[in-house]
């Protein structure tokens, strides 16, 4: 085994790693920018349909993560078919909580005198939610963004398994074939595009948040922002 | 002040009146507020004053909808705010809270402009408009408009806070406990930067309070409420000199006659002349000035100021001519700040003098202990012929 010999098998024409690469990017995207939109709209009504809903929504937020992603795999295509469609069903149920939890966390814990004085400045329910709410909510919901995004990302390899493209199949074809290269052939790319998704995902959370929002955390230190990880 | 302080057009100040309001809360044994009827003329401050639970706040919040009476009528100008889209009514209305709740994203430029820009204002407006109101509240635009919130005191928050009440020059401003979640300096320089801004743009107002002592420095009119209901509706001096009854006697406190003292402002007194001399004048022209009687000394010392009449130091006539030293004068006082709130600093400093100043900074005049407490004699009969 060298690395030669790794870069080799990626390249091989009937594993074709990048067109696999690319397979796997795209159905992480996709699965990402789903999840995103749910989570964000789920976490936004729970946060303002009251207590009990909200409770209710993170709760099973909460018992989501711990179903094990191999068995949402097999769930989703016990109910449908194999392939893509599945795959990318279990990414999406997979990267939704993150998302979800940070956004009605984030949404709960904006600062009450900017939500009263904002209305009592006559901005609409709806201004307050895209005016004051989002924005300050924005750097939590980042964080869930980005734990769902290298969560999706490393998980995706599994929709080999039930018929859909991507690294996995260069991981799977490895295992079976007991050949270490083709294995990290598929096994390294996906490794590295995690870190790399997650790398750029922090620096525009960094770049995306209001200075004047950091500046707020720097200066209360004890409110920290959580990672959900 | 100065012409450039003064707002763009004729201020506004609306008459507000509340007409038998209640209101229960669902569940609630008792309504929070109880058939509250009250007049504040337009451009009066009317501070409204309880113990917690008393209502007052859900009073000051029917004002701007932020909830609604369950009966009763609230007029502004004589148009009844039911009749109004809540959120057009409170772009005309002036909103500070104690938590400030300034935007944390939004420079201090973008939190005064928000009501300014809902309403659709040009852009130079706005910036004309946010520029003359920072600097009403004593913060210079080129080197406070682009920071945040974060960046800023407590003190300096609430007066971004204010600024951005002001913004739109709204008729009516509702204030709940504006200055409570400070520190006793800052809230005492607040409340007199808040007397000052007033005079200079009068509003109707109505100031949620829990501290009797900031009802009567605040007030034209205080109105005392337990229970939901009100028990009194008063000048201070009259609720001072007249409670209505025990629970307004014993609200007030013993020390009314003290308390008299929040009635009268340095500048309703008589100021001993201060013994100014400019920075920099020879030590041979002070003598010779003293010599002929135009400057008297005060315990054998002069205030030397500063090009702009501001106080700078006291000087011992033997040192005259030696170069400044680092002794700041203590204690300055604003010249709209109560006797009372004189006296207390006068006593913090340990001085028997304190120099009074107006909005500038320039010394206007000298103030002794003495005179202060001569003014006991009847500080609520002198407020009530003035």
């Amino acid at each position: 085994m060298s690395p030669a010999g790794i870069w080799d098998a990626f390249n091989d024409p009937n594993l074709d790693g990048w067109h696999q690469l690319w397979i796997h990017v795209r159905l992480s995207l996709e699965a990402l920018v789903l999840a995103t939109v749910i989570g964000v709209t789920l976490g936004v009504v729970a946060a303002k349909t009251g207590r009990v809903t909200g409770f209710v929504v993170s709760a099973v937020a909460n018992l989501g993560r711990t179903i094990p992603t191999f068995a949402l795999l097999a769930l989703a295509v016990a109910l449908s078919t194999i392939g893509e469609g599945p795959t990318l069903v279990g990414l999406v149920a997979l990267g939704v909580p993150p998302v979800l939890l940070n956004a009605h966390t984030g949404i709960r814990e904006v600062d009450r005198g900017a939500v009263e004085a904002a209305r009592g400045m006559g901005f609409t329910p709806l201004a307050v939610l895209g005016r004051v709410e989002l924005p300050m909510a924005l750097p939590l919901v980042f964080t869930g963004i980005r734990v769902s995004a290298i969560q999706i990302v490393a998980t995706a390899a599994l929709g080999a398994s039930v018929g859909a493209n991507g690294l996995g199949v260069l991981i799977l074809s490895g295992l079976a074939n007991a050949d270490d290269e083709i294995l990290l052939a598929g096994a390294i790319p996906t490794a590295l595009l995690a870190l790399a998704v997650g790398g750029m995902l922090a620096l525009a959370e960094r770049l995306l948040t209001p200075r004047g929002l950091r500046l707020a955390r720097a200066s209360r230190p004890t409110k920290t922002m959580r990672s959900t990880t | 002040m100065t012409a450039s302080a003064a707002p763009a057009g004729a201020p506004r100040a609306g008459v507000l009146e509340l007409r038998g309001i209640s209101k229960r809360y669902r569940g609630a044994p008792r309504d929070a507020v109880a058939e509250l009827s009250l007049t504040v003329p337009a451009g009066a401050v009317c501070v409204l004053i309880g113990p917690s639970g008393c209502g007052k706040t859900t009073a000051l919040k029917m004002v701007n909808r932020l909830i609604e009476p369950s009966s009763g009528e609230i007029l502004i100008d004589g148009v009844s705010v039911r009749d109004r889209r809540p959120a057009d009514l409170r772009r005309e209305i002036g909103y500070v809270i104690q938590q400030v709740g300034l935007l944390p994203h939004l420079t201090v430029f973008a939190n005064i402009a928000t009501v300014p820009k809902l309403l659709g204002w040009p852009k130079d407006r706005i910036r004309t408009r946010a520029d003359e109101l920072m600097r009403l509240i004593g913060l210079e635009p080129e080197e406070y408009a682009h920071r945040y919130p974060a960046e800023l005191s407590g003190g300096q928050q609430q007066r971004v806070g204010l600024a951005r009440a002001l913004a739109a020059d709204p008729p009516v401003m509702l204030m709940d406990e504006p200055f409570s979640a400070v520190d006793p300096i800052t809230r005492e320089r607040l409340q007199n930067d808040f007397l000052r801004l007033h005079r200079q743009v009068p509003k109707t107002v109505v100031f949620v309070s829990h501290d009797i002592d900031e009802a009567v420095k605040m007030a034209d009119l205080v109105a005392v409420m337990d229970g939901g209901r009100l028990i009194q509706c008063a000048p201070p001096a009259e609720l001072l000199s007249a409670p209505a009854n025990s629970f307004v006697a014993d609200f007030v406190g013993a020390d009314r006659t003290l308390k008299g003292l929040s009635l009268v402002r340095l500048e309703d007194l008589e100021l001993a002349p201060a013994p100014l001399v400019a920075e920099g004048t020879p030590a041979e022209s002070v003598r010779e000035r003293i010599a002929a009687g135009a400057l008297r000394p005060l315990e054998d010392a002069v205030l030397v100021t500063d090009e702009r009449g501001r106080p700078r130091y006291w000087r011992a006539m033997d040192r005259l001519g030696e170069p400044a030293g680092t002794a700041r004068v203590e204690p300055v006082l604003d010249r709209v700040t109560t006797l009372r709130d004189a006296l207390a600093a006068l006593f913090e400093a340990g001085a028997a003098y304190g120099v009074v100043v107006d909005g500038d900074g320039a010394c206007v005049g000298l103030v002794g202990v003495d005179a202060i407490t001569g003014s006991l004699r009847g500080p609520v009969a002198r407020s009530e012929a003035a």
